[in-house]
């Protein structure tokens, strides 16, 4: 596959990389990401990956844009307000940038759907916003050997590592269990900052760009932390549990379910 | 002692055990902090029995649910 006349000039600040130059770009163009999430975390790492020209992205959501989603869901305007996500953050992608080839699920991700949903794609983004679907995209990334970046965010806090099979622990080989429902809490009780998406799941889209690329150390074994009213940035080395339920030695959790839990609600 | 905790060099008194220091340090939701000393994960109901000694670092990993 050759250049266009504008895609050499779209993509000339990547090219000029040494780290990307035209073969990274054309790997980029040939991969597929898949953004489970379209809302504070998802949002921006769609508008970087599309920017950048990863040649297929898949979006999954269930929910409409709604009011509250604008403070920090910049893929999302005020003239989208009521449309399916995966629909808005589509059209904006797809204005971004027209090489990207735009896959949406208008669908909840669940034990049923998920092994299927992720197939076909090289790297996955956790950008939900409760527990059991950030424990069910781990373990099914796990088991199906899909490389995927976990964050989470709350008030001026955010974190995120990055999974990849056989070379580094897992979510679960962190936090063992979800937490009973409203033991820790949500974004839609305590808050959070907008920008903090935009640093967080900007950091998602660095880590898909750069294990697509093939460069640079990805945050696997690490959990990066980022406190905003500290400013301060920490890089947490994680241990490999040999006992993990699912990424272990002897693993206990050979398929996906699915929590019982009440999904937060945080539109 | 001289311990690292979360990165950051504190003094604290001899024989102290990580529970000990989940109060000292005010860490929120503390029954569902994991916790790393010296880059080894503690099993979950060790903290009382586990005693700090001088040199340690201690990092607290908490949930953070939301993203969406």
């Amino acid at each position: 596959m050759a250049f266009s006349n504008e895609q050499l000039e779209r993509y000339s600040r990547h090219i000029i990389l040494s780290e990307v130059g035209v073969k990274g770009q054309k790997k980029l163009l040939n991969a597929k990401v898949l953004i489970i999430g379209a809302g504070g975390l998802g949002a921006p790492a769609a508008l970087y990956l599309a920017a950048a020209g990863v040649g297929t992205i898949g979006i999954a959501d269930a929910d409409e844009v709604d009011l509250s989603n604008l403070q920090r869901q910049v893929i999302h305007t005020t003239p989208d307000l009521g449309k399916a996500k995966v629909q808005s953050a589509k059209e904006t992608m797809e204005a971004i940038n027209p090489d990207v080839t735009v896959n949406t699920y208008r669908t909840f991700v669940d034990a049923d759907n998920i092994m299927d949903l992720i197939e076909d794609y090289d790297f996955i983004i956790d950008g939900t916003d409760n527990f059991p679907a950030k424990f069910l995209i781990n373990d099914a990334c796990v088991l199906k050997g899909k490389p995927f970046s976990h964050a989470g965010i709350i008030r001026f806090k955010g974190q995120l590592m990055t999974y990849v099979p056989g070379a580094g622990p897992c979510y679960r080989c962190v936090f063992k269990e979800p937490p009973p429902p409203e033991a820790v809490p949500t974004c839609k009780q305590a808050g959070v900052i907008g920008a903090m998406g935009g640093v967080i799941g900007s950091l998602q889209a660095m880590e898909a760009i750069k294990y697509i690329v093939g460069k640079g150390d990805l945050l696997t074994g690490y959990l990066l932390t980022y406190d905003a009213l500290k400013m301060e940035f920490r890089k947490i080395k994680l241990p490999k549990i040999k006992d993990c339920a699912v990424c272990g030695e002897t693993p206990t959790i050979l398929k996906p379910f699915d929590y019982e839990q009440a999904e937060c609600d945080m539109k | 002692m001289k311990l690292t905790v979360s990165g950051n060099g504190k003094e604290y008194a001899e024989g102290l055990t990580v529970s000990q220091l989940i109060v000292a340090e005010n860490v929120e939701t503390p029954e569902y902090v994991t916790v790393s000393v010296n880059d080894e994960f503690l099993k979950s109901g060790t903290f009382d029995k586990t005693v700090l000694k001088d040199g340690d670092s201690v990092e607290f990993l908490y949930f953070m649910g939301g993203g969406r």
